[in-house]
C-alpha cells in the first residue's frame, strides 16, 4: 500500500498536502480509491467555500458507490481540480496526483492534529483487523 | 456468519478478484476493474461465476400441472425440449417471490434456475405448493453443479473453442433454447443483453473449464459488470427492481404475466383485483451526476423512486429505472433528488443497450 511520507492524513481517507505558499492540497487516498473502485463522478467545492472541520465538500462516486470527502481542516477553498470533470479515472490512475481541491487553512497549526503516514498505516491495519 | 463459497472461490482469489459478500456468498465484485469487464463483455468475451444460483429439477408426471398453478407465465408455451420461459413466482397478494427461468427437458422433467438470496425461500414455498398437489412430485435441489455464464459478441465462438464438440447441438440454438451436450447443459440465455451462453456442468469440472475459457481469450468479470451490464440492458433485479411487495404489473414484467388464459396460478386473483397505478420506466439523467436506488424522482403526474441507479459504461451517462405513476410517459422532464441538488432527468423506454448499441 502505498502511503507517501510527505503526506498528512485523516481517519476519512483524506490526504494533505502542505504547498511552499501556505495552502494546503486535499485528495484522496491509495486505499480509498482501491475501496471505491473505477471513478466516474466527482464532485468539487466551489471556491471561494468557507470549510469548517470535518464539514462534508466533495463526493467521489465510483460505479460502486458514492462516497463524502471532508474538510481535513477549516479554511477557504481557493482551487478545484478542472481536470476531474473529464477524467474522474485520473484518481484511480494516481490518487495522489489527482487532487481534489485546495485550502488557504484558517489556522495552520490545525496540521498538526493529522495523522503523519505511519498512524495512518495504523489506521489502515486496524481496520483492516475489524 | 460463515459466507458461502462456489466451487470457483479459490480461482477468483488467484486471479485477484475483489471480494464482497453478496446475500451470504463469498462473490467476486471485479478483478481490477469493473469498467474493463463490461466493456470487454459488450465488445469481445467476459465469463461470470454464476454458480451461487441455484437449479431445482422437477421430476414426475405432475410437473406441468405444477407449473400451471405456481408461476404467473403460461408454461404451456414450452412444448420444445430445451426451450426456457422467464417468469415470476408470485404470493396470493401478487407479490413476487422470486423471478427464475423455467427449461422444458421432458413432459416429466423441467429445470428451473432461481436466485441465490431466495433460494431457501423458493425451495420451501415450492414444497408446500407441491405437498397440495402431488406430494409425489420430486423437487431436486442441485447444489452439485456450477454455473458459468459467458457473454458477449465472441462468448460463443469462445465457447466452441473450448468445448468443439458441442458445436453441433448448440450452434443453431435460437434465444432462450438450451441444449445438453454430455454433461453441460447450454442455453442461449443472459443477464447482459449480449449473445451468449450460461453453461450448467458437474462442480468437480468448473475449474478446468473456466482455465480453459480463460485461455481462449475469456475476460473474468465480477457482480459490479454484471450489474451495470444488466442495467443498461432493462433486466430487472430482485430485491430492488421487485420483491414481494411490488406487482410484476408495476415492475415493468407484465409481458412475463398470463393474464389471457383461464389458467388459475398463485396471485393471479389479486393482481385482476388490484388496479395498476405504477411503472418501472428508464431515467436518463442530463447533467452531470449519478442516479441511485432509492433517489426520489419528482414528476408533473406525482412522485416515485429510482429502482436501480448507476453509471451507464456504455453510454458515458447515469441511468436509471423508477418507479413512477402511470400517467409518466417516454420523454417527460424529471427531477431526481441527489443529495441536496434536483437533478434534470428525461425518462425514456428502456432497454436502453442491446447487443452492443444504443437504444436511446
Amino acid at each position: 500500500m502505498s502511503i507517501p511520507d510527505n503526506l498528512k492524513y485523516t481517519k476519512s481517507h483524506e490526504w494533505i498536502r502542505l504547498e511552499d505558499d501556505g495552502t494546503v492540497t486535499i485528495g484522496i487516498t491509495q486505499h480509498a480509491q482501491e475501496l471505491l473502485g473505477d471513478m466516474v463522478f466527482v464532485e468539487t467545492p466551489e471556491v471561494g467555500r468557507q470549510l469548517r472541520q470535518g464539514e462534508e465538500c466533495a463526493v467521489v462516486e465510483s460505479v460502486k458507490a458514492a462516497a463524502d470527502a471532508y474538510a481535513p481542516i477549516s479554511g477557504e477553498v481557493v482551487a478545484t481540480n478542472p481536470d476531474l470533470e473529464s477524467a474522474p479515472e485520473s484518481i484511480n490512475q494516481d490518487a495522489y496526483a489527482a487532487w481534489l481541491f485546495k485550502l488557504k487553512p484558517a489556522n495552520a497549526a490545525d496540521l498538526d492534529g493529522l495523522l503523519d503516514a505511519a498512524g495512518y498505516q495504523k489506521l489502515l491495519e486496524s481496520e483492516e483487523d475489524a | 456468519m460463515q459466507l458461502k463459497t462456489t466451487i470457483l472461490n479459490p480461482i477468483h482469489r488467484e486471479m485477484k478478484a475483489k471480494m464482497v459478500d453478496f446475500g451470504g456468498w463469498d462473490m467476486p465484485l471485479h478483478y481490477g476493474s469493473q469498467l474493463d469487464e463490461h466493456h470487454r463483455v459488450r465488445n469481445d468475451a467476459g465469463m461470470f461465476d454464476v454458480s451461487h444460483m441455484l437449479t431445482v429439477e422437477l421430476k414426475g408426471e405432475s410437473a406441468r400441472p405444477f407449473l400451471r398453478r405456481l408461476v404467473a407465465n403460461n408454461v404451456d408455451k414450452l412444448v420444445q425440449p430445451g426451450k426456457a420461459l422467464y417468469t415470476c413466482m408470485l404470493n396470493p397478494q401478487g407479490g413476487v417471490i422470486d423471478d427464475l427461468i423455467i427449461y422444458f427437458l421432458t413432459e416429466s422433467h423441467f429445470r428451473m434456475v432461481v436466485n441465490a438470496g431466495t433460494a431457501d425461500k423458493d425451495l420451501a414455498w415450492m414444497q408446500a405448493r407441491r405437498d397440495e398437489i402431488d406430494p409425489k412430485l420430486e423437487i431436486v435441489s442441485r447444489r452439485d453443479l456450477a454455473m458459468i455464464a459467458v457473454q458477449g459478441p465472441h462468448a460463443r465462438a469462445k465457447v466452441w473453442q473450448v468445448i468443439p464438440g458441442a458445436r453441433g447441438e448448440t450452434e443453431n440454438l435460437k434465444p432462450f433454447q438450451a441444449a445438453i451436450w454430455g454433461e453441460y447443459f447450454i442455453a442461449r440465455t443472459g443477464y447482459t443483453g449480449e449473445d451468449g451462453f450460461e453453461i450448467t456442468l458437474p462442480s468437480q469440472h468448473a475449474v478446468d473449464f473456466w482455465r480453459a475459457l480463460h485461455t481462449a481469450g475469456v475476460t473474468p468479470a465480477g457482480l459490479g459488470a454484471r450489474d451495470t451490464l444488466r442495467l443498461e440492458a432493462g433486466m430487472n433485479l430482485y430485491g430492488q427492481d421487485m420483491d414481494e411487495s411490488t406487482s410484476p404489473l408495476e415492475s415493468g414484467l407484465g409481458w412475463t404475466v398470463d393474464l389471457k388464459s383461464d389458467r388459475d396460478f398463485i396471485g393471479k386473483a389479486a393482481l385482476l383485483e388490484h388496479p395498476v397505478t405504477r411503472q418501472l420506466i428508464g431515467l436518463v439523467l442530463t447533467e452531470r451526476g449519478i442516479l441511485r436506488s432509492h433517489q426520489k424522482v419528482v414528476t408533473s403526474h406525482g412522485e416515485g423512486e429510482i429502482t436501480s441507479g448507476g453509471f451507464s459504461p456504455t453510454l458515458i451517462q447515469s441511468i436509471a429505472l423508477a418507479r413512477l405513476p402511470l400517467e409518466a410517459s417516454a420523454g417527460d422532464e424529471v427531477q431526481v433528488v441527489v443529495r441536496d441538488k434536483a437533478l434534470q432527468a428525461k425518462t425514456v423506454k428502456y432497454p436502453f443497450v442491446r447487443n452492443g448499441k444504443s437504444l436511446i
